[in-house]
């Protein structure tokens, strides 16, 4: 479970990228977080890892906070929390199975890690991982000659091979085309129902968010204004999330769906 | 935990072996070549407590050797500016012949790059102790050797620099019946003079540096300084006239680097 | 005013500019060259250029290779071996440097700059005078000349390496340390594989550097190639000098081609 309790972020430039936010997130859950760009979603999302550290108020993890965790404790919380970004984030030189492989670092010791001597174990996860997303054929092909879809997949595969427990997206298919996309957004419901991982997801697409999530969150001005079914997700309250009506471009679009 | 057996086929790994040959290869070379050398970390550490009398000795720094050595300071910045000055003279010719796009004749262009690389292989320092000998020892061999030196560095930028403008200009000239000359003067220079003149000034930067040394092998300037002082083991001495060197030419740099900025 | 009176105005200003730019440049010349101690060329200038040139055309042929000690190959195998050694040496001081100097990597602002400063002085010493300095902490020979070579390409690399580092995609960094990554695995999983082709391709650069400096350090006793030329120059046997610069000029070229082509390749 996942718990936000009064949290604020102020940026040093003084822009407030989360306002005084309230949320419990249960486990198993699929949550979509809306709102325009700048709304705070990927403050939200990268609050929760710490990759931010919030001005106020506090986070806990199945009851750990890590808003005051250690160094350590931090590692330790990260190491069951998978991130998927927009820019994929891969090291592009490196194997895909290096990629997959570097989602266990946190699960070794760091000698061991840079000699790149991952157990068995460890190896089999990454291959498991890589074939549950179908490309364990591109193991060891360099992750630059992959196309978008499949890197994306890859960084899909670090999480299951992390055996994460939450997965945190931002915006995972922005770079991606309505095909791929759907491909992404299937697997990633595939990983939540199979392996009850929560799955916490920013997009941009409204209609992608009604279609996959169990819960939708919308934010404006860093402030929670929506919480709530895709079912209470009227367009009427996507017009009060944004501020206005839907653009073209904030939907998918049915016929690609 | 995650059931870890494969439905489908692994595919074939690559093997690791030609890497590690790479680099066990490489470590050899470098394990010889210490070998060779006589590269020794025990003569190193052996003889650290000289390491340690030499940074001992050289504290405080002789600040009144500053003054003294003030003239030969001045004569370098000089030797600096003069065989800079002359290698860019040198260099136009040199560039335009190097430059795939200006000239059509291409053994003539690459004739001209082939005896821009050898030139370029020869160190500065070689350079001056050869001028040394023949023109003797004086600043003049230093000018010399720099101005050759020159030629190396602003002719090889420029001639990049030249194959790497804007077509239309040419275009336009050859379109209004321009001869080569004009084709080159209205077409070429305005495109890349902002360039020439800016590596003409990093050169003179390199050459600040090198003519604090050319002193060393006879051919004028502080490094007769350098000489003199590490004979008589005066490391106060050595050390003033480091950090001097250092001032001087972070000085340069930064009003080189000043103009550079305003010209590009 | 008229848009004439303008033009004339602004191209007066521009006039006046380039004559204060004309004026300075024919003042610093002035000063350049008026103290300029021209002692005169010593007669010998011409027979020795004529004699120089000489030795070019018919180089010492024999003293390519010798049985027997001194030789044209043991000189330009020992500066080789300096460089190489050097190199090695470099690398290894410069990669935590450059790494402590990369403004992104650290998260104070002084750290890094004092890591930068550490560099820029190591890279205004010449390579030379670290040379000379080692000669009186080890004695004359190659290792002085190597330690020199190793110290004094650290400034260059370390900026270069910094450089690359400051230049790369900060999302793969980031990624390792979501999974729960410690710094030296944010490092070697996120850092080390984007930059290190960009580190290599500095070091070959630098390589081709430290080949002219090996054939330099022996002028001033530091081992290579050098030592022969500085003793053929005073003993003013040209046709060895001629051999020796042939010498020296094949390798560097050698190396040269070698090192841009790899740097092309990685590239």
């Amino acid at each position: 479970m996942i718990e936000l309790n009064d949290v604020s972020k102020v940026y040093s430039n003084g822009v407030k990228g989360l306002d005084d936010v309230n949320l419990k997130i249960n486990k198993g859950e699929f949550v979509s977080i809306v709102g325009l760009s700048g709304a705070g979603k990927s403050t939200l999302l990268r609050s929760i890892n710490r990759l931010i550290d919030i001005s106020s108020g506090d986070i806990k993890i199945d009851e750990k906070s890590i808003t005051s965790a250690s160094e350590k404790q931090l590692r330790l919380i990260r190491r069951d929390i998978g991130m998927i970004f927009q820019s994929f984030n891969l090291v592009k030189r490196s194997s895909v199975l290096r990629n997959v492989l570097s989602g266990r670092v946190a699960y070794n010791n760091t000698l061991r890690t840079l000699l790149n001597l991952f157990p068995q174990k460890d190896v089999d996860l990454a291959l498991k991982a890589l074939e549950r997303v179908n490309i364990l054929d591109k193991a060891y092909t360099r992750s630059s000659e992959l196309s978008g879809g499949q890197q994306q997949r890859v960084s899909i595969a670090r999480t299951l091979a992390q055996e994460a427990k939450i997965i945190l997206a931002d915006e995972p298919t922005a770079s991606l085309d309505p095909v791929t996309t759907k491909q992404v957004m299937d697997d990633l419901k595939k990983i939540n129902t199979e392996d009850d991982v929560t799955v916490i997801i920013n997009l941009h697409f409204v209609d992608l968010a009604k279609e996959y999530s169990t819960r939708i969150v919308g934010l404006q001005a860093g402030k929670v204004v929506f919480d709530g079914t895709p079912e209470e997700a009227t367009p009427e309250v996507f017009e009060e999330i944004y501020g206005r009506s839907l653009k073209e471009d904030e939907l998918l679009g049915e016929e690609n769906l | 935990m995650m059931d870890t057996k494969l439905n489908g086929p692994l595919p074939a790994k690559p093997s690791r072996w030609p890497f590690y040959f790479f680099l066990i290869g490489l470590f050899a070379i470098v394990l010889i070549s210490a070998i060779y050398i006589g590269a020794n970390p025990l003569t190193f550490i052996q003889n650290s407590d000289n390491m340690v009398d030499l940074f001992v000795r050289m504290f405080p720094p002789a600040w009144s050797y500053i003054a003294t050595t003030t003239p030969a300071m001045l004569e370098t910045i000089r030797m600096a500016l003069l065989g800079t000055t002359i290698g860019m003279i040198f260099s136009i010719p040199i560039m335009f012949l190097c430059a795939r796009n200006i000239f059509g004749l291409r053994w003539l262009v690459e004739l001209s790059r082939i005896g821009l690389n050898i030139l370029r292989t020869i160190p500065d320092l070689l350079l001056a102790a050869i001028f040394a000998a023949i023109l003797g020892f004086s600043p003049l061999a230093g000018i010399v050797a720099l101005s050759i030196f020159s030629i190396g560095i602003i002719a090889k930028l420029s001639f990049e620099a030249i194959e790497n403008i804007d077509n239309g200009p040419l275009e336009s000239m050859t379109a209004v019946g321009a001869n080569k000359l004009q084709w080159i003067a209205f077409g070429v220079v305005p495109q890349i003079l902002p360039h020439f003149v800016s590596y003409v000034l990093y050169t003179f930067e390199i050459n600040i540096r090198a003519a604090a040394i050319l002193g060393l092998v006879g051919a004028g300037g502080i490094g007769v300084f350098y000489d003199r002082a590490l004979g008589f083991f005066a490391y106060d001495q050595v050390l003033a006239l480091i950090l001097y060197t250092l001032v001087v030419v972070i000085i340069i740099d930064l009003i080189s680097l000043k103009i550079r900025e305003k010209l590009l | 005013m008229s848009q004439r009176d303008q033009l004339k105005k602004a191209r007066a200003r521009k006039r006046g500019k380039i004559a204060l730019i004309l004026i300075g440049l024919i003042a610093i010349y002035v000063w350049a060259i008026s103290g300029i101690e021209f002692r005169g060329i010593q007669e010998t200038a011409g027979p020795v250029t004529k004699n120089i040139l000489k030795g070019f055309i018919s180089p010492d042929w024999s003293y390519v290779y010798s049985p027997d000690g001194e030789d044209l190959i043991r000189g330009l195998l020992e500066t080789l071996a300096i460089a190489i050694a050097g190199i090695f040496l470099s690398i290894i001081l410069a990669v935590p440097v450059g790494l402590w100097a990369a403004k992104n990597l650290s998260k104070s602002f002084i750290t890094s700059q004092s890591g930068k400063g550490v560099l820029s002085f190591f890279r205004t010493l010449p390579d030379i005078i670290l040379a000379l300095l080692f000669i009186k902490v080890v004695g004359p020979g190659a290792f002085a000349g190597m330690l020199a070579l190793g110290i004094g390409a650290m400034g260059m690399l370390g900026k270069l390496y910094a450089e690359e580092v400051e230049a790369m995609d900060p999302g793969p960094v980031e990624s390792i340390a979501a999974v729960g990554g410690n710094k030296l695995q944010q490092l070697a999983f996120g850092v080390i594989p984007q930059v290190l082709p960009g580190f290599i391709s500095a070091t070959l650069y630098r390589f081709e550097i430290n080949m002219r400096s090996a054939a330099t350090l022996g002028l001033i006793g530091a081992g290579g190639v050098g030592t022969a030329l500085i003793f053929a120059i005073q003993g003013r046997s040209w046709d060895r000098v001629g051999i020796i610069l042939i010498g020296i000029v094949v390798v560097v070229l050698i190396v040269d081609l070698l090192s841009s082509a790899l740097r092309k390749k990685i590239t």
